[in-house]
């Protein structure tokens, strides 16, 4: 492994931590202080002061909760559906298959996030909503990487013999199929939780996904270009700790394609 | 070819239909009743009737459905709840803008892609492979959200050379198309490479040279040709990120497009107008991929079914 994916996986790692352990230890983050309104970074605080006064710094670590949650939650129930409903289609084949595929297509023929946009703006604003409208939008892609990867491995003589053995059909996928598409799901997975971390914070940036006083960094970087011509930091601090974790994901994901496409040129090889 | 092309038409009407409908029954999932988001609690029972007619939504869902898309065909969408004028009017008043900025955006994008692409690709793992490959994953890894507002401080705020919104002057373009094309210049480098390096290896790239054709030569008249068929479709795939990242990016540049007048909507709880642009931004996706596909067949024969 490269000592970048290292310290890539040590930067998630801190993230992870600061997701879980800080609303505990700093508090909300909303703790109003008139007399330091944009207030410029210093030493005695790190990301300067906000248009309310509130220090930047705890506002960030409090964010991480919000970003890192959603992204969990989105990418795991797009992963259980987008996978379930790929296998069946991929598995079943004819006329169901088709009209999936069809179906499928529609979903992806709304451009980006724009779906989610859409979904979160009559859903109106709020956490759960922003789940729903990421989530909607996340399966997609994970119920056609599984179609395609069963369709790819559906005739294989080991799936055939368990068929002929009268194992069952859930069985079949659960053992015989879904550990060998596995890996491209998890790389995918992986670039997933990137992306949902920057839509949900896209979301956010344009009002419509987590609603204030509650700190997430898409809300915190739209406050910050309000008042870009005094107060540049308020959106510097944020848009740094987005651009971490989002920058060591990709990295990972990188990474783990690359080990994974190596081993299975390996497995050819045999 | 012919039969290639109805049949590509006539899928993407059907994926069109699709969009249609979905974005259709998006007003239908406004928790609630969407008279009263729309208007308000406080609005009087005369007037919420009223809206309601207007819209249609006191007729039955089928009714409701049919009649939206017969408009559809007409291109009338009805009449914004808050201006009061015709949505395709405001539609078409926006569109040019999205559609230059999306234009301005690929221009960059292939502008940045395509030298980093080549070179990487002639020298893998070289200084400048690995240069290519850092600008590509930092590209990928910035949202649009921030590096609008980043080269605002830098290019409008810092240096000067730009104005910081607005699309009065003739330079107002470069940061929103360069904020739109970062992330698709990172991926389209990422693709060139790949693609070229394949087609570099092939045999009648070694024939070209052996011919004693210079290197120069083989690389623009027989590699570029053949690499650029798979980024084509990435291009063509690409153009929805782009299209919806315009969204957020004239939202940071008050660029007067489409993408602005989406948001506007939304604020203003203006429904029918929310669907509108959502259905036009779909359908030029859809259009732009069939044309893609279409293209793509016509360029490479091997495709002629």
């Amino acid at each position: 492994m490269r000592s970048t994916t290292i310290m890539c996986l040590i930067v998630i790692g801190i993230w992870l931590t600061v997701a879980l352990l800080a609303p505990f230890i700093i508090g909300d983050g909303n703790s109003i202080n008139l007399e330091k309104l944009f207030v410029e970074p210093s030493g005695e605080s790190l990301f300067g002061h906000d248009d309310l006064g509130r220090d930047i710094g705890p506002r960030i670590l409090v964010g991480a909760r919000v970003s890192c949650s959603i992204a969990f939650f989105v990418v795991a129930i797009s992963v259980v559906v987008g996978t379930t409903i790929g296998i069946f289609l991929g598995w079943h084949g004819g006329l169901i298959d088709i009209i999936g595929v069809r179906i499928l297509d529609v979903f992806l023929a709304f451009p980006g996030i724009l779906l989610a946009i859409a979904l979160a703006a009559v859903l109106g604003p709020g956490v759960e909503n922003v789940l729903i409208a990421l989530s909607v939008v996340g399966w997609v892609g994970f119920a056609r990487l599984a179609r395609a990867q069963t369709l790819s491995v559906k005739h294989r003589d080991h799936v055939l013999v368990a068929q002929a053995l009268g194992t069952p059909l859930f069985k079949i996928c659960r053992i015989h199929i879904l550990p060998l598409i596995a890996a491209p799901i998890i790389v995918e997975a992986t670039f997933a939780i990137a992306a949902v971390i920057i839509a949900e914070a896209g979301l956010s940036f344009l009002g419509l996904g987590v609603q204030p006083p509650t700190p997430s960094w898409g809300a915190m970087i739209k406050e910050g270009t309000r008042y870009l011509l005094i107060a540049p930091h308020m959106a510097i601090g944020p848009g740094l700790a987005l651009f971490s974790i989002v920058l060591s994901i990709n990295t990972v994901g990188d990474s783990l394609r690359d080990h994974l496409q190596i081993k299975r040129g390996a497995f050819q090889n045999l | 070819m012919g039969s290639l092309a109805v049949q590509r038409i006539i899928t993407a009407a059907v994926v069109m239909l699709g969009v249609s409908s979905i974005t259709f029954f998006l007003l239908h999932l406004v928790p609630g009743d969407p008279i009263e988001v729309m208007l308000g609690e406080s609005a009087n029972i005369a007037d919420r009737a009223q809206l309601r007619a207007e819209l249609g939504l006191d007729a039955p869902l089928f009714q409701q459905w049919t009649k939206f898309h017969a408009g559809l065909l007409k291109f009338d969408f009805g009449v914004s709840l808050y201006s009061k004028k015709p949505i395709s009017t405001l539609i078409v008043s926006r569109l040019p803008w999205t559609v230059m900025l999306a234009m301005f955006s690929l221009g960059t994008a292939l502008v940045i892609a395509l030298p980093l692409g080549i070179l990487s690709a002639l020298r893998p793992n070289s200084a400048v492979d690995s240069f290519a490959a850092t600008v590509s994953l930092l590209g990928v890894s910035v949202p649009n959200f921030l590096l609008g507002p980043l080269l605002i401080i830098v290019f409008s705020l810092g240096l000067g050379w730009f104005p910081v919104s607005g699309n009065s002057a003739p330079m107002s373009i470069v940061l929103p198309a360069l904020t739109l094309g970062a992330s698709l210049a990172a991926i389209l480098s990422r693709m060139i490479r790949a693609s070229l390096l394949e087609v570099l290896s092939e045999e009648y790239i070694v024939a070209a040279r052996a011919r004693g054709l210079k290197a120069s030569i083989v690389i623009v008249f027989h590699a570029l040709p053949n690499a650029a068929l798979p980024v084509l479709t990435i291009i063509g795939l690409q153009l929805g990120a782009l299209l919806g990242g315009a969204v957020i990016t004239e939202m940071i540049f008050a660029w007067p497009g489409i993408g602005q007048l989406t948001i506007e909507a939304i604020q203003r709880r203006d429904y029918p107008l929310v669907q509108a642009c959502v259905i036009i931004i779909s359908f030029a996706y859809v259009t732009v991929n069939m044309l893609t596909d279409l293209v793509y067949a016509r360029v490479d024969p091997r495709i002629q079914r």
